[in-house]
């Protein structure tokens, strides 16, 4: 089913809701991230096989709202999100949510376990393709390399890697901290595909997910942080901060008229 | 035991479909199984905290998964994956350390695993093997395979007496009778002590029981064990391990929640991870007092 923008508006007015109510931070990441889940949601994880491994796991928020966005989850289970006897904490956890393989939030682990899965179902000739979604300072991360040698070593055609590189980090710039940018000139030399799009034009997102591959993928989502708030937008503190009542309402209104 | 592992595994794979994995490891024992494995035996190179992960995600997809490196790497540096990517989720795969404890003695303190099972027995559901002898691979091996969680097996070197009849595998096994005091060693240091404590006088000879498999609960003590420490014998419990997260500190636990109060208790175990000096195996066993010298003065002065 083809995502809508409507789709998407509703989405990002839900999660702003779940963290408002919840009083939970992170909102920023999770908006950068909120359109490459709902489309991979609507339109590429229906298909029997598919599978989807959030590896960054702070964009938990947008992983609950696209699932409930697909019916996976209700409303009632989003309105506990980070509460007490919550099945939807800050991070995914091991069990309990349909659609989610790993518990995820310690970063660095998404990719190597997206390899692990397309092996396997190369291995058990299993149909489906394997999306991970990481971060862009999750490349920071050691063990995000040692998967890509060894996914690009067994040349895992099932394998979409994709990357909300919304330039922000936990404590900085991804330049100021500990650059890697431009990241797709790092990573050229392994020998894998990379598209390098606007991160929340769907068209471009589409085009870079069907593009015809023999071997792994890449696709550089160039994000923003706190996407559709203009407050937030490009802003660290949104790595962070809940909202208070006036900002959520001036964030409501902002994206309704959008 | 490499060997014994690679035919164990050899023969396991003639009829189970399975997936090896290796920390760029092996080299001169593991060549039989990367043959008759062919794609399915994978160098992942020197990229431990990897190999864990895409080893849970194919258990995750229903394939047997084997993850082995030396004892060392292969839970230490991938310790978060082996946590939150195989625990966490109950996945079985097997994974495998070779050298447990002092195995790699001269390399060097980087080389040692002398906390390997204590840390991991701190994950949910994790089983943990260190066979005693060379010939308990081939029983081993298939209930690692078998095992529903994840599950740990550390491999050593069996040191039997010469010309010693090995006793068919099972986790607990009375390998010297007497009627001194009790030893409970694990793994591979009880084949240690065989000889020294078989030539005791039967007056204060100590029984000797080797265990192989942890955690306490997954296997009772037998009936006969319990009766001699019941009966107030003097305890010696020996491990190739720290003090903490060892054996020692479980049986002990276990006994005061029992109740159950004992003559005695002497806990030999791995003393440091750096010394001044290195040697062999053995050498370091002698300086962390836990070689065959060391259950001996134990026995004579109990």
């Amino acid at each position: 089913m083809r995502l809508s923008d409507e789709d998407l508006k509703k989405a990002r007015k839900r999660l702003l809701q779940m963290h408002f109510e919840s009083g939970v931070g992170h909102i920023g990441g999770n908006l950068s991230a909120l359109d490459a889940m709902m489309i991979l949601q609507h339109e590429y994880l229906r298909s029997d096989g598919n599978q989807f491994i959030l590896s960054k796991g702070q964009a938990a928020g947008a992983l609950y709202v696209s699932l409930w966005s697909r019916g996976l989850l209700s409303e009632d289970d989003l309105k506990r999100f980070h509460m007490e006897e919550t099945k939807l904490p800050a991070h995914p956890p091991a069990i309990g949510i349909p659609g989610v393989l790993f518990a995820t939030g310690s970063l660095g682990h998404g990719l190597s376990l997206a390899a692990g899965t397309a092996l396997a179902k190369r291995f058990n000739s299993d149909a489906g393709h394997v999306y991970c979604l990481t971060s862009d300072g999750e490349w920071q991360e050691g063990s995000t390399w040692e998967a890509l040698i060894f996914l690009c070593h067994h040349q895992l055609a099932g394998l979409t890697i994709l990357v909300d590189h919304n330039s922000l980090q936990g404590f900085g710039s991804t330049d100021a901290v500990a650059s890697m940018n431009p990241l797709a000139d790092k990573i050229r030399g392994f020998g894998i595909q990379i598209h390098s799009i606007d991160g929340h034009d769907l068209g471009a997102i589409r085009a870079a997910l069907d593009a015809p591959s023999s071997g792994p993928k890449l696709v550089i989502l160039n994000t923003i942080k706190g996407h559709g708030v203009s407050y937030m937008e490009n802003r660290m503190e949104w790595h962070y901060l809940p909202l208070s009542e006036k900002q959520y309402k001036q964030a409501l209104m902002e994206v309704a008229e959008s | 035991m490499r060997k014994q592992f690679c035919d164990a595994m050899v023969a396991r794979s003639a009829a189970n479909r399975l997936v090896f994995m290796t920390g760029d490891l092996g080299f001169m024992a593991l060549e039989p199984l990367q043959e008759v494995l062919g794609e399915y035996f994978i160098n992942a190179g020197v990229a431990e905290q990897n190999m864990m992960s895409v080893a849970a995600a194919m258990a995750r997809q229903g394939i047997e998964t084997w993850a082995y490196s030396i004892a060392p790497f292969c839970y230490a540096r991938p310790f978060e994956q082996i946590r939150n990517d195989i625990a966490f989720h109950g996945l079985p795969v097997k994974l495998v350390g070779n050298g447990g404890g002092y195995g790699y003695g001269v390399q060097g303190p980087t080389h040692h695993a002398i906390e390997d099972y204590g840390v991991l027995l701190t994950l949910p559901d994790m089983s943990v093997y260190v066979p005693v002898f060379d010939q308990d691979l081939a029983a081993v091996v298939p209930l690692v395979g078998e095992s529903s969680g994840p599950a740990y097996l550390r491999l050593g070197r069996g040191e039997p007496p010469s010309g010693y009849t090995v006793p068919d595998y099972a986790p607990w096994r009375h390998l010297v009778s007497g009627r001194g005091g009790t030893v409970i060693a694990i793994g591979p240091l009880a084949g240690t002590y065989i000889e020294v404590l078989q030539n005791l006088p039967d007056a204060v000879r100590p029984n000797l029981w080797a265990l192989a498999e942890l955690p306490l609960g997954k296997h009772p003590m037998p009936e006969a064990l319990m009766a001699q420490i019941e009966s107030g014998a003097e305890l010696c419990v020996a491990e190739e391990h720290v003090a903490r997260g060892g054996f020692g500190a479980e049986l002990a636990l276990h006994l005061v929640e029992k109740g159950i109060s004992v003559g005695s208790f002497t806990h030999l175990c791995a003393r440091k991870h750096i010394y001044d000096a290195y040697g062999s195996q053995n050498f370091l066993r002698r300086q962390s007092k836990i070689s065959a010298e060391n259950i001996l003065a134990w026995a004579s002065e109990s």
